[in-house]
């Protein structure tokens, strides 16, 4: 007698818990040849203001951690990356790539979080310097994260796209809400299987899977969003995103460059240069 | 900058009222810096492509001296059609002369250019101090020697960028649009022209419609340095210009120093667009002092960080938060330090505070302050003998602030301070940070391990510890939250006007 097999429902992320949509609405997330994978949650506006909260109530303690900390914890995450490293290229084989793609797909995942992972505590001494003013004054500016960041995840390639997009948000301190890419969201939901295991304070990286078109005026203009990452997004959605930052001076990120960038200047754009001076004296 | 005219407390126990009794009928002899230097024409046009240019507008606008009310000359109104030149001519300079230039000839403009500020530093304060309202002192002292030595910092930046940002093949973006502020006119000129140049981008600059003449000024600069033509070009007129300019389709990066409100519109107008933006805004300054800071310091550093160019500064400490242990103490010295401050002609060496810079400003602080008035805090103005034209407004003090009143909460842009308390360094940060702007904030305390704890937390992008409104070519400024994003100044602000690929 052939056993049935058990199947896995998707669901969001959300403060370090896996809630369906308050909605209770979901969608079918289909394969490059149409065929029906799973269901995956369909998150409402309701659902960001909830991740937005619970990535606002995190920020704090995560910015608060020590760069060595951080670092351990993205460095824990690429582990268990590299442990499930299977079952990705099983997902994104199933969505249409071929084997290889898929393989290489997920290494260079996990490689991208072991290269920022090791930038923890290290991306400040780069960015941050001493500044040599004319007068006795010591004055030091170094960055700081900027708060809570929505990214809107990249389509292609589902997992590398969403790893290089979060790792460079995250690693600095800052926390982030995240819009999984509605044709390929199995990976994403997958990998905030591999957060809740590893040791990723919860709240820390909030995932919403559903619709792109539905859910970014919603994260343009929320009051407490600080900035956005748009290199997921379509042009129309982009300008959304813009004008809504325009609302508050949200911080923009993703205008140019590539999906799998790979940059320190990239940590810089998710941070705010703080300069503290103090007068030199006996 | 630095007012070193610090009142001897002779008397701490016993004063309680707000002026100082000077033997007889003493006061100051006028000590007036003559406006000889200083050669204005009748009227200005627009410098594009290196040349003076007739406005296609075929308009005109009057500027004045805010303390005199008196008109100093008439400034073109570019429109659309202007500014199109203007971008066309920095295009064009950006291809075919600036951007393959080397750096190190770059280089030698901007040090050709600083030598020349200085050379001339003393007409171009005039002119500022004239043209703004702001008091000789400052131009004199801050402004001019601080916008040359922008230039002389950036200068040696331009054939040394591939080692400002490791890994990075440092780009131009191309022609900036730049928009600022009547504040600090020249002065914010340098923090826009100096690093987009020395990165090798080509300029078309906006100064405010109120302060226009030491860019002007500053034009007759360039050409004297043999700039290639194009390389910076100067549209005047009011805020349409400036809107025109910034969203123009052939710019690739737009620079802004202004209100928030307009930030806010500029960031929207530029929605849809890859155009590299960066905003440096308003702010609702914390100035904090802690009951173990040096007093006497500390109400020259809080007279300093409101009272400075008339509070019209972004980064103004315009909320004191002190803690509740001295208050009563604290705000005794200061009242009796405004009672000191010498308000009046702005030519004069010994003014302190200068006139309002135009009459919509003053309109905006009077409101202001009778909104503070009207909520309940209590005022208090020194006795103060204005002149009887131009406009001017009373060094202020309000006490018994509530976070709600929308002097705590506003930018007032004027010389009014709003005084709140705290009891520990938990609750003066968050009220520090109860504000949607995060620009400066000011720390007074003898604690190490507090100045750096209390950093830490400050959401402001320049935090002062016992000391208030210093700047550097050498030090990034900039804000925080809706204080706008970017820095200028310093290795950092390199960033504004490059291409990192990202």
């Amino acid at each position: 007698m052939n056993r049935l097999d058990v199947r896995k429902t998707y669901k969001l992320y959300i403060g370090g818990k896996f809630p369906r949509s308050e909605s209770g609405r979901s969608y079918p997330a289909k394969s490059t040849d149409g065929e029906v994978l799973a269901r995956v949650s369909l998150a409402s506006r309701k659902d960001l203001r909830m991740a937005v909260e619970a990535a606002r109530q995190a920020q704090a303690g995560w910015a608060g951690l020590t760069g060595y900390n951080r670092g351990q914890i993205l460095y824990r995450i690429a582990e268990m990356l590299e442990d499930r490293h299977d079952t990705f290229v099983g997902q994104i084989v199933a969505a249409g790539a071929k084997p290889r793609a898929a393989t290489d797909e997920v290494s260079a995942a996990i490689d991208a979080l072991v290269w920022y992972a090791g930038w923890a505590d290290k991306f400040a001494q780069v960015h941050g310097n001493l500044n040599p003013v004319a007068g006795p004054y010591f004055n030091i500016s170094a960055p700081e994260p900027t708060g809570v960041f929505g990214i809107v995840a990249p389509d292609a390639p589902a997992l590398l796209g969403l790893v290089a997009r979060l790792a460079p948000v995250i690693v600095s301190g800052n926390t982030a809400v995240v819009l999984a890419s509605e044709p390929s969201p199995m990976p994403a939901i997958t990998f905030t299987e591999i957060l809740a295991t590893s040791d990723v304070p919860p709240g820390v990286v909030n995932m919403l899977t559903g619709s792109t078109e539905e859910l970014v005026p919603w994260l343009a203009d929320h009051g407490d969003v600080d900035g956005i990452d748009v290199m997921g997004a379509s042009p129309q959605q982009r300008k959304r995103l813009q004008e809504g930052g325009a609302l508050d001076i949200k911080r923009i990120v993703g205008l140019r460059g590539s999906v799998v960038d790979r940059s320190p200047q990239l940590i810089g754009a998710f941070t705010e240069t703080k300069t503290v001076w103090h007068p030199k004296g006996r | 900058m630095q007012d070193t005219s610090k009142v001897t407390d002779t008397t701490p126990a016993k004063t309680t009222g707000a002026t100082i009794d000077l033997p007889g009928d003493w006061r100051y002899a006028p000590s007036r810096q003559s406006s000889a230097p200083v050669t204005i024409a009748d009227r200005y046009g627009l410098f594009i492509n290196g040349g003076w240019q007739r406005p296609a507008s075929g308009e005109w606008f009057p500027t004045i001296n805010p303390s005199t009310e008196e008109t100093l000359s008439e400034i073109a109104v570019a429109d659309g059609a202007d500014v199109g030149r203007a971008v066309k001519a920095a295009r064009n300079a950006y291809e075919e002369v600036w951007g393959p230039m080397s750096g190190t000839e770059r280089a030698k403009y901007l040090f050709r250019i600083a030598r020349m500020i200085q050379e001339r530093a003393r007409e171009i304060a005039v002119l500022e101090t004239m043209d703004g309202g702001k008091p000789i002192r400052e131009s004199r002292d801050f402004d001019i020697p601080q916008a040359a030595a922008h230039f002389f910092y950036h200068a040696g930046w331009a054939d040394k960028l591939e080692y400002a940002f490791p890994g990075i093949d440092p780009k131009p973006l191309g022609v900036a649009a730049q928009v600022i502020p009547w504040n600090f006119p020249f002065l914010m000129l340098a923090w826009k022209i100096a690093p987009a140049l020395a990165t090798g981008n080509t300029v078309v600059l906006k100064p405010a419609e109120t302060t226009s003449l030491t860019a002007l000024f500053f034009a007759s600069i360039c050409d004297e340095a043999g700039l290639p033509p194009g390389v910076v070009n100067l549209v005047t007129g009011a805020g349409e210009t400036g809107a025109g300019l910034v969203s123009h389709p052939d710019v690739d990066k737009v620079a802004f120093t202004g209100s928030t409100a307009v930030g806010k519109r500029i960031q929207a107008d530029l929605a849809g667009t890859s155009k590299k933006l960066t905003l440096e805004l308003g702010g609702k300054g914390a100035h904090i002092v802690f009951d173990d800071a040096a007093l006497d310091d500390a109400v020259e550093g809080v007279v300093n960080g409101i009272f400075f160019n008339q509070g019209h500064v972004c980064c103004a400490g315009s909320r004191l938060l002190v803690q509740e242990t001295i208050h009563d103490r604290f705000v005794d010295k200061l009242k009796r330090r405004l009672a000191t401050l010498r308000v009046g002609d702005p030519l004069d060496k010994n003014t302190d505070v200068g006139a309002i810079n135009s009459r919509a400003q003053l309109d905006k602080i009077t409101d202001l302050v009778e909104s503070g008035v009207a909520d309940g805090a209590e005022i208090f103005q020194p006795r103060c003998d204005l002149p009887e034209r131009g406009f001017w407004f009373v060094p202020t003090l309000f006490t018994d602030v509530s976070q709600s009143h929308r002097i705590a909460q506003e930018e007032i842009f004027g010389p009014v301070l709003s005084i709140l308390t705290f009891r520990d360094p938990e609750e003066a940060v968050t009220k520090a940070n109860n504000t949607p702007y995060g620009l400066s904030a000011g720390v007074w305390t003898q604690k190490g391990s507090r100045i750096l704890w209390m950093a830490d937390r400050l959401d402001a992008g320049v935090v002062w510890a016992n000391t208030f409104n210093q700047f550097d070519p050498a030090s990034p400024f900039g804000g925080y939250k809706e204080s706008g994003f970017g820095r200028e100044g310093g290795r950092h602000g390199l960033l504004a006007y490059m291409d990192t690929g990202i």
